[in-house]
């Protein structure tokens, strides 16, 4: 046998692990601050997942996306385009909104895959072919129409609205509502495809080096098309979320939601290099994002413009630590060199 | 030097016959001849540019050939990517380990052919495999642990590992050991020769004269595209291969020799015993004013490296650097430029000219960087410059206007060479001035390098072409694997036969 499980942590693990600590130590601290008020309830900790699991969806493809090497600015457009899609084809059109739901998905993965055709057919850098793909998104949605289209349809409203209690023992109520049972799934179908399948090991590969994954023999077409297809997916049913979330269809929704992933993302250890990183991660990204809204509101003094500030330094200071353990790899790489010698 | 052993020796395994390839403007491959035996290790030799890389290529599918038959196991075979010349049972290991640094051991030997359970992958065999495929070479290490956890020792036994898997016969070790010390390399070396004893056919590529008569069982010789001849090693000198490997230049540089200085020379720079990590080894030399100090090699014998010392683009880490006998650490190439050092990198294209920027812009560069951004050079100023210099060097542009890249490669080289003499240096390191240029402006350059050293400069002349060296150095010093190997004065025999001697002499075999 090879050797045995050393104890001893990987460097490439420590971004992720520091935003899980991270985001206990944010829990902690609100519970000490705000715990008289009810910060550290079920109910609480339920809605930091029920308010941004929108956020969650996207940051699973994304997180795909920034481990391949690439980046995907085109998220909050489709996602605003599917509120649109889904708003003007069913209450004005009155379309099935079943089909709807499943039309809405597939064209999410549909601009997807043609933004990572772009990218890969025709060697367009990711940030210039999403940046296309947004500006399409984004100008469809005010094509179909320019105003906010409310969503009365009676599936998605009960979709919207069903929740299921969580049994707490507080007098305020814990509920968990579809969203955070579709996070979950798209989290652990990201967990899956990355740990276990061909296609989420090559991503790694191709995010560790994209000329030796090819060389490699791996089939990197197939990888980066999917990898944006998977993230159009992703989009779309974040769209969804959202429009389950306000009941309503409009061009002006979600703007600047793909910086808002793309830094819960880099926050929860993602490398935006690229090779490194893990989904769970990004749900740690998100919940620290959700904890630092949560603190706002508590304190209710405080602009809700502080998230982004907070955002800001949390993401500086990840950017740094990424930078530190990249150079503390590779003094560890030459100092085994020179033992060896 | 080669083993018995009890595979049939003569049966071939690969041959190429006739394999031509034709890049725009360049015959890179001229009807080449080359067989592989089972069970042989074959070096395939030759300086840059001589065809060894592009053979390869062909080989394993990277590029087509443009005319000759591949045969494999007698039977004829078009590869058409490495994937494919991979699963037909050839497989390649390149210098540089084209491995994904960021995932697992385990993984890098099986990425794209994990095996599965089911729709998933099985970790756990997987990881058995893998220390199963790395036994084989006596390494253990932790296969779960991602790949540049490793020295690159292990990783090029990782790529190695690699390309075995795929049940190969054929493996082709591009430049295996040019990042690899001794001792690895010496365990690289038992791992090929207990695959030789299992009958795979070997083709190694190296620069290190050395490690070819230690491992090889032949030698093919390429230069210019052009296949030279196959050798069986114990019968082939090495004075022998060198001289194949750099062939005779024709005499077209008649009227250039050496300027003769009589008079005692001060020492500009010294390097006294200098060693940098991965490049040079314990190198000591004088460069004098007024004389031509030409380095002598092959490829990758560490020439450019101690020009790069010399420059502050490498530095060292023991030894000492004296700059008119005063010690001096040049950290970056700035703080030689301020010294008045100049130097004329090896790739014109990559490092040097700026082919967008003019005449007049490329030649004001270093002159620039040496008075800093803030103090400006008028216009007027800039022309005057450019036009001095355009005249003293007599390049051929119709204004110092033109872009770089219209000029010709030897107008290309004088501009390069304009630049460094508007900074007024006292030392001047040329690395590879004259390639890729033709004969007249080869000696067109070599004149103006004589001329420099005629008013005083300090010149580190640096080529490939002996011919070159041996006409305008004063003294020579011979490289060999990245350390001085001899000096050569202009007194005691300067010729290319000595030089020869020197780069293949002195090697115990």
């Amino acid at each position: 046998m090879n050797g045995r499980r050393r104890f001893s942590v990987d460097l490439k693990y420590i971004p992720a692990l520091s935003a899980i600590i991270l985001f206990f130590a944010a829990y902690a601290i609100g519970g000490i601050l705000y715990g008289d008020r009810g910060f550290l309830t079920t109910r609480t900790f339920a809605t930091l997942f029920t308010d941004n699991a929108y956020l969650g969806v996207s940051a699973v493809g994304m997180t795909l996306v920034i481990i391949s090497g690439g980046i995907d600015l085109s998220v909050g457009s489709v996602a605003a385009l599917t509120t649109m899609m889904l708003a003007y084809f069913t209450e004005v059109l009155h379309w099935n909104s079943a089909l709807m739901l499943c039309v809405v998905l597939l064209t999410g993965a549909l601009l997807g895959f043609l933004m990572g055709l772009l990218i890969d057919v025709f060697d367009v850098p990711p940030f210039i072919s999403t940046l296309i793909g947004m500006f399409l998104a984004r100008g469809l949605c005010f094509i179909i129409s320019i105003q906010s289209i409310t969503i009365n349809d009676p599936l998605l409203r009960s979709l919207g609205k069903w929740r299921i209690k969580l049994p707490t023992a507080a007098r305020a109520a814990a509920y968990i509502n579809l969203s955070v049972f579709t996070f979950i799934a798209i989290l652990i179908a990201g967990i899956v495809i990355m740990q276990f399948t061909r296609f989420g090991r090559g991503i790694y590969a191709f995010g560790g080096g994209r000329a030796s994954a090819k060389l490699m023999g791996l089939p990197t077409r197939r990888i980066q098309v999917g990898i944006y297809a998977f993230n159009g997916f992703c989009s779309a049913v974040a769209g969804i979320l959202f429009s389950f979330y306000t009941f309503s269809g409009y061009g002006r929704h979600l703007y600047g939601m793909e910086m808002d992933v793309i830094s819960s993302v880099v926050i929860g250890g993602t490398l935006l290099t690229g090779g490194v990183g893990y989904p769970i991660g990004s749900l740690f990204g998100i919940m620290i994002y959700s904890v630092i809204l949560k603190f706002i509101s508590f304190n209710g003094s405080l602009s809700s413009w502080w998230t982004k500030i907070a955002v800001g330094v949390l993401l500086l200071f990840f950017i740094v630590m990424q930078r530190v353990t990249v150079v503390l790899a590779n003094r560890k790489k030459r100092i085994q060199k020179q033992e060896a010698r | 030097m080669t083993e018995p052993n009890g595979i049939p020796r003569d049966e071939i395994i690969l041959e190429a016959k006739g394999i031509e390839k034709i890049f725009p403007g360049v015959h890179a491959l001229n009807k080449v001849d080359f067989t592989l035996k089972r069970g042989e290790i074959h070096s395939l030799m030759g300086e840059n540019g001589a065809g060894k890389s592009t053979l390869i290529k062909c080989l394993t599918g990277v590029y087509g050939t443009d005319g000759g038959v591949i045969k494999f196991n007698g039977r004829e075979i078009h590869p058409e990517s490495p994937l494919h010349a991979m699963s037909i049972g050839i497989s390649s290991v390149y210098q540089e380990v084209n491995l994904c640094p960021n995932i697992s051991v385990a993984e890098n030997i099986f990425a794209g052919r994990q095996p599965m359970k089911g729709p998933f992958v099985d970790w756990k065999t997987l990881e058995e495999r893998a220390g199963k495929a790395l036994e084989r070479f006596d390494v253990n290490v932790d296969v779960r642990r991602s790949l540049d956890s490793y020295p690159i020792a292990i990783q090029q036994m990782v790529a190695i590992a690699r390309a075995l898997d795929i049940s190969a016969q054929v493996l082709i070790l591009d430049e295996p050991t040019s990042s690899l010390d001794k001792q690895e390399v010496a365990k690289l070396f038992d791992i090929v020769r207990k695959l030789r004893g299992e009958g795979m056919g070997i083709i190694f590529i190296t620069h290190f004269l050395d490690q070819v008569y230690q491992i090889s069982d032949r030698i093919t010789v390429l230069r210019n595209g052009e296949l030279v001849g196959t050798y069986k090693t114990g019968e082939l000198p090495k004075i022998g291969l060198v001289t194949k490997m750099v062939g005779k230049d024709f005499d077209d540089l008649a009227n250039v020799s050496r300027v003769r200085n009589e008079s005692p020379h001060d020492v500009m720079i010294a390097l006294e015993e200098v060693s940098a990590y991965q490049s040079v080894e314990n190198v000591s030399l004088e460069l004098r004013r007024g004389e031509v100090l030409g380095f002598a090699g092959l490829l990758g014998s560490g020439r450019t490296e101690v020009a790069n010392l010399m420059f502050g683009i490498e530095h060292n880490n023991s030894g000492v650097i004296k700059l008119k006998g005063s010690a001096v650490r040049l950290a970056s190439p700035k703080d030689a430029i301020l010294r008045r050092i100049a130097f004329c990198p090896e790739d014109r294209k990559r490092d040097g000219v700026i082919g967008e920027l003019s005449v007049r812009e490329n030649i004001i560069l270093a002159f620039q960087a040496r008075l800093g951004i803030f103090r400006f050079k008028s216009l007027r100023q800039q022309y005057e410059l450019a036009d001095k210099y355009i005249k003293l060097l007599g390049i051929a542009t119709p204004d110092a206007d033109k872009k770089v890249s219209d000029l010709s490669g030897g107008n290309q080289q004088k501009v390069i060479l304009a630049r460094w003499l508007a900074t007024e240096p006292e030392v001047m390191l040329l690395d590879e001035p004259t390639r890729g240029i033709d004969v007249g402006a080869k000696a067109e350059i070599m004149k103006l390098t004589l001329d420099l050293c005629r008013d005083g400069m300090a010149i580190a002349f640096i080529s490939s072409e002996l011919d070159e060296i041996v006409r305008i150095s004063n003294r020579v010093v011979v490289m060999r694997d990245r350390a001085k190997i001899g000096e050569i004065d202009e007194d005691e025999g300067l010729d290319q036969e000595n030089i020869l001697k020197a780069i293949a002499g002195g090697m115990a075999v």
